[in-house]
């Protein structure tokens, strides 16, 4: 019970200072820039209604889960294959280090010209910026798989679909996750941004809308609200990220025992 | 073995070059769309001829190696502070746990109004996006001394400084570069980023500018600029890493025999 107390205040004492720091240093403050801390969790309630929430923090996470999991799917698959081949990895290896280098946000006015600027635009964006990380984690995971492993499959005859299910992904799964994780935060920005350049809705139009009319509480608002929505997916991200490696682990503590 | 890859990876940009000429050349997209790779040759030509062009990838690389250069720093002293100093660490893991996913993009309207197109609006995104990498991958090195090392030099009568500089920073180091690795490319998409989105000017600016002006294949042009500068960056971070590092592995070998 002590050590929980002990380590509870551990967890809360800085951000209770932080915040008390903030409240205090920008109690009085004038300058419209940095509005009071009161003043903008004030207008948090106001801004972030219900009503709100449903017609632009909605269709932002629509976009962003529609483009990761594309990301995630097409990553996984296509690493898969290039990783299994040797042939195939030589020569599509320069071509992907070259794609993966383009920093993603330049993607935003390049795909606005093929699919206008409506959904299609940027869950396309996004699932294009997030592909990379994940394909070439799951390329460098696959290849990756343990010899003896897979030589130990190969003369029980474990084959085809059964092989990639049993040997190869679940191997290649620590680093999968890592692409994932990355691609996780390159996601979020090219959600904003793709809000910001041509959007009538969305989180980051709605921010970038209130710096524009200097409703400034409003816009400080709004990056509380992105700083969540970032935290939130993180922590999402590493519970399923426990889960699934946990029983991967688990499966290799098993297996560890009972040999 | 190292020469066949090599020729195979070169087939592989061939193919794809050829496949970015062919398939605006049979109608599959359309030309506007997606000029054909010679077009975008000619047009990359035009962007080294003039002169905005230098002036841009040079304000882009002052952005990237500023904003790098202070997170860096500010990341590797206050991840060596952080650690040292008894109970920060636990004091500091919540805190740095949550600032860390805000994604850095949601600065961009602050730093519009307080800096508007300067370099400074640009420096603030590149610093806070590239600081938790490094920070991060600090705090991991630092934890990865050995204990012994370290209660050894204790004995010794190693002050706080020395143990920084000959226990801690040694040990520390092979983390500090991977860091240094990741926010290298993050301080590029960041610099790209602010640039096309506030207008500071750069190449990401420019990319914005060729796309409001309908200049397609520059604009395919300069996104070929920054996908190449990437690439740079990454061979450059890599080799950087390995020469700082190649004391490392020696050191290594010999404690392994």
């Amino acid at each position: 019970m002590r050590r929980f107390l002990l380590r509870l205040v551990f967890v809360l004492t800085l951000p209770v200072v932080l915040l008390a720091v903030w409240w205090a240093a920008s109690d009085s403050s004038t300058d419209v820039y940095w509005p009071p801390l009161r003043t903008i969790l004030k207008t948090f309630p106001d801004v972030w209604t219900a009503d709100r929430l449903r017609t632009d923090a909605l269709p932002s996470i629509l976009r962003l889960s529609a483009g990761y999991a594309t990301a995630a799917v097409a990553g996984v698959a296509l690493g898969t294959v290039i990783g299994s081949y040797r042939r195939v990895r030589a020569v599509c290896e320069p071509v992907l280090e070259f794609l993966r280098a383009v920093p993603p946000p330049v993607l935003v006015p390049v795909i606005m010209l093929f699919a206008g600027i409506g959904h299609t635009m940027k869950i396309l964006v996004i699932a294009i910026g997030c592909v990379w990380p994940i394909l070439l984690n799951t390329v460098e995971g696959v290849r990756a798989v343990d010899s003896v492993m897979a030589e130990t499959a190969r003369s029980y005859g474990v084959k085809g679909f059964a092989r990639l299910r049993h040997v190869v992904l679940p191997s290649a799964s620590p680093q999968i996750f890592a692409g994932l994780r990355q691609a996780l935060s390159i996601g979020i920005i090219l959600m904003v941004i793709s809000e910001m350049f041509a959007a009538s809705n969305g989180l980051g139009f709605t921010v970038v809308q209130f710096q524009r009319g200097f409703a400034i509480p409003d816009m400080w608002t709004g990056i509380l609200v992105l700083g969540l929505l970032g935290f939130l997916l993180s922590v999402v991200f590493q519970l399923v990220e426990r889960r699934v490696l946990g029983w991967y682990h688990g499966l290799r503590a098993t297996t560890r025992r009972s040999r | 073995m190292k020469g066949l890859n090599l020729a195979l990876g070169a087939a592989g940009l061939a193919a794809f070059l050829l496949l970015g000429e062919a398939v605006p050349r049979l109608g599959l997209v359309k030309e506007a769309y997606f000029p054909p790779t010679s077009r975008i040759a000619g047009a990359l030509g035009d962007e080294l001829a003039d002169s905005a062009f230098w002036t841009a990838l040079g304000d882009t690389l002052t952005g990237w190696a500023v904003g790098l250069a202070v997170a860096a720093c500010a990341g590797v002293v206050a991840g060596v502070v952080i650690s040292v100093v008894p109970y920060l660490r636990e004091a500091t893991a919540s805190t740095i746990e949550f600032l860390r996913p805000i994604p850095s993009v949601a600065l961009i309207p602050l730093a519009v109004l307080l800096y508007g197109t300067e370099l400074r609006s640009v420096l603030l995104l590149v610093v806070y996006a590239s600081f938790w990498q490094i920070l991060i991958q600090t705090l991991y090195g630092v934890q990865d001394v050995d204990p012994v090392a370290e209660e050894t030099a204790r004995s010794y009568g190693l002050g706080t400084w020395a143990r920084i500089r000959y226990v801690l920073w040694p040990t520390a180091l092979p983390y500090v570069m991977t860091g240094l690795r990741l926010a290298a490319a993050v301080a590029l998409i960041l610099t790209i980023t602010a640039e096309l989105v506030i207008g500071a000017p750069g190449l990401g600016a420019r990319i914005a500018v060729a796309q409001t002006s309908q200049a397609v294949p520059d604009m395919y042009a300069l996104v070929v600029v920054t996908g190449v500068l990437g690439l740079l960056i990454n061979v450059g971070a890599r080799s950087v890493e390995r020469r700082a590092l190649a004391w490392h592995q020696s050191v290594r070998g010999e404690v392994a025999v």
